[in-house]
């Protein structure tokens, strides 16, 4: 009974190592491929070492104005999307108001439309009001589809408030506004900066909503789009492998952070 | 704005709601309203009237019944690998993954600060007709001497599965994070071995969250043109691929607006079926939490 518990165990401790490992296979061969000195236009087979594509990594025409989009636009988006979203989390949470169930389905339905539908829909509406496609149209496509998941975040942060620390500042004299920025907001502030960081990664990411209101500018996701039926220059993997190094190791930092100072704790 | 937020109490949430939601009814609803107008109008690029063209929908159903049929097939088999993937591997973490949880987590979606669409490349490399899976899948003999795994209907489910994952694990986590230890020793007091302890306290308290990762792979999975695109050929082509062709390409908005809302439709079908089959009371205790 004791060794087939042991095999159990370590069944599962494999399986989940096997499942981790595979999610890095692609990555791999992204990080790996960056390096590669690829012949043709296509970075498809290996051929050689190189660090030339990382000391280039602009080196491909258009690629820096597309990166230059992408980050302004996640720049834009995120912030306007957390501000507006943090504010609906505020009224849903705090206050008890005719047609909160209206507003919870309003923010709950377009996390489960599909984004093609998404895209679809946005574009007939710029076409109906000739709105001309570009920067702006895309600005509004990402603000749009960011709200949702600012206020799921954010709510899930207020929800788990201590109120009391707000009538304890009251009774000490402050009033609401004074209470809001100095207590809650700070104290929910972990949770808005963690919106804002998801709303800034599902910008920078897009490409089928973005594909639909795009009009002639050219993001990120949109540059490897378009170049994948051309061409793969290894440029794309240096950049892609950049934006995950500099996230992960920001996370991971964050973690060991984290736990190091839970240890100090206890 | 001290003295606004004291004045009137009543006003206070709806002025906090007024900016974000106006922008999700203009910005969301209103075009929803003009994607239904257009699936009812007819006529040819640039041109195109009103009239309740109920023919759009069963034109596009017709037209493209292998495509519809394929995508739910595709997103159905890759939610199914998927949720077999993931369920362990969410499991592992929550109950094994002690102070390391955290970092775990973040190996889950590290590999998604990756471009959607790089990603997809990197399969598109793995999956070659040179590379290295598909030779050692011949020396073994599970591919024929001229097989292939790029452009056929593996490729493009082996895609939509890694695609879609961490949707999968971020959910059934949550949820099994939240199942109390404490039950699961009480069920082996009360004698219930592991399986059964297992089956009747830790899988019934996990299914809010296989439920919401099954909605929230399944539904970008069913609308997913990408890696039909990139992995696949037009026999691949799901309708995702289609919606992206009549829009962008062949310019037939009233076919591409219905085939909008005949997938919609059919996600939403598909789903409130299986709400039913997991139990619906318990769902909405998922989504209270």
């Amino acid at each position: 009974m004791k060794a087939r518990r042991f095999v159990r165990r370590h069944v599962l401790d494999a399986y989940a190592l096997l499942a981790l490992l595979y999610l890095f296979v692609p990555i791999s061969v992204v990080v790996a491929f960056s390096f590669n000195n690829p012949l043709g236009r296509f970075n498809y087979t290996w051929q050689g070492f190189t660090f030339k594509n990382w000391t280039h990594p602009f080196n491909y025409p258009g690629l820096s104005g597309a990166i230059k989009v992408s980050i302004e636009i996640a720049i834009f988006s995120s912030i306007v999307a957390t501000i507006l979203g943090t504010l609906i989390a505020l009224a849903l949470v705090r206050y008890k108001f005719r047609g909160s169930g209206s507003l919870n389905l309003l923010i709950f339905v377009p996390m489960t439309t599909p984004e093609i539908v998404m895209g679809a829909s946005l574009l007939t509406l710029f076409l109906n009001w000739k709105i001309p496609q570009g920067f702006g149209t895309i600005l509004i496509a990402h603000i749009l589809f960011n709200i949702s998941y600012v206020v799921v975040t954010v709510r899930a942060r207020l929800v788990g408030f201590d109120r009391h620390l707000e009538e304890a500042a009251m009774d000490l004299g402050a009033n609401e506004f004074v209470t809001f920025v100095r207590v809650t907001l700070p104290l929910i502030a972990p949770g808005i900066f963690a919106a804002g960081l998801l709303a800034f990664a599902l910008s920078i990411d897009d490409f089928v909503i973005t594909y639909f209101n795009a009009g002639t500018t050219v993001t990120f996701p949109l540059f490897v789009w378009g170049a994948a039926r051309v061409a793969v220059p290894p440029q794309i993997n240096v950049i892609g492998s950049a934006i995950f190094l500099i996230a992960v190791g920001g996370m991971l930092a964050n973690i060991l952070l984290q736990n190091r100072r839970a240890r100090v704790a206890t | 704005m001290g003295r606004f937020f004291h004045r009137s109490r009543w006003a206070t949430p709806y002025a906090l709601l007024t900016p974000g939601t106006a922008w999700l009814l203009v910005f969301f609803v209103v075009p929803m309203y003009y994607l239904a107008k257009m699936s009812l109008e007819q006529g040819l690029f640039p041109i195109f009237s009103f009239g309740w063209a109920w023919h759009n929908f069963s034109d596009a159903v017709t037209e493209f019944k292998p495509q519809f049929i394929r995508s739910i097939e595709y997103a159905g088999i890759a939610t199914a690998i998927a949720l077999l993937i993931s369920y362990p591997l969410a499991y592992w973490i929550a109950f094994r993954g002690g102070r390391w949880k955290n970092l775990f987590l973040l190996l889950v979606i590290a590999p998604f600060f990756v471009t959607y669409l790089i990603r997809t490349l990197a399969w598109e490399t793995i999956l070659a007709d040179n590379g290295v899976v598909v030779r050692v899948l011949k020396d073994v003999h599970v591919l024929g001497a001229d097989g292939r795994l790029l452009a056929t209907s593996v490729a493009v489910v082996a895609g939509i599965t890694y695609n879609f994952l961490p949707f999968m694990v971020l959910p059934l986590y949550v949820s099994l994070e939240q199942v109390d230890p404490r039950l699961i020793e009480a069920a082996s007091d009360l004698y219930a071995n592991s399986a059964r302890s297992f089956a009747r306290v830790t899988l019934p308290l996990s299914l809010p969250g296989v439920f919401a990762g099954v909605l929230l792979t399944f539904i970008p999975a069913a609308g997913d043109f990408i890696n039909a695109q990139l992995l696949g050929t037009p026999q691949q082509y799901m309708i995702g691929n289609v919606i992206q062709s009549q829009f962008l390409e062949l310019r037939d908005y009233p076919t591409a607006a219905a085939l909008s809302f005949v997938l919609m439709g059919a996600i939403l079908v598909l789903v409130l079926i299986f709400a039913r089959v997991l139990g619906t009371d318990r769902l909405t205790a998922g989504t209270a939490a």
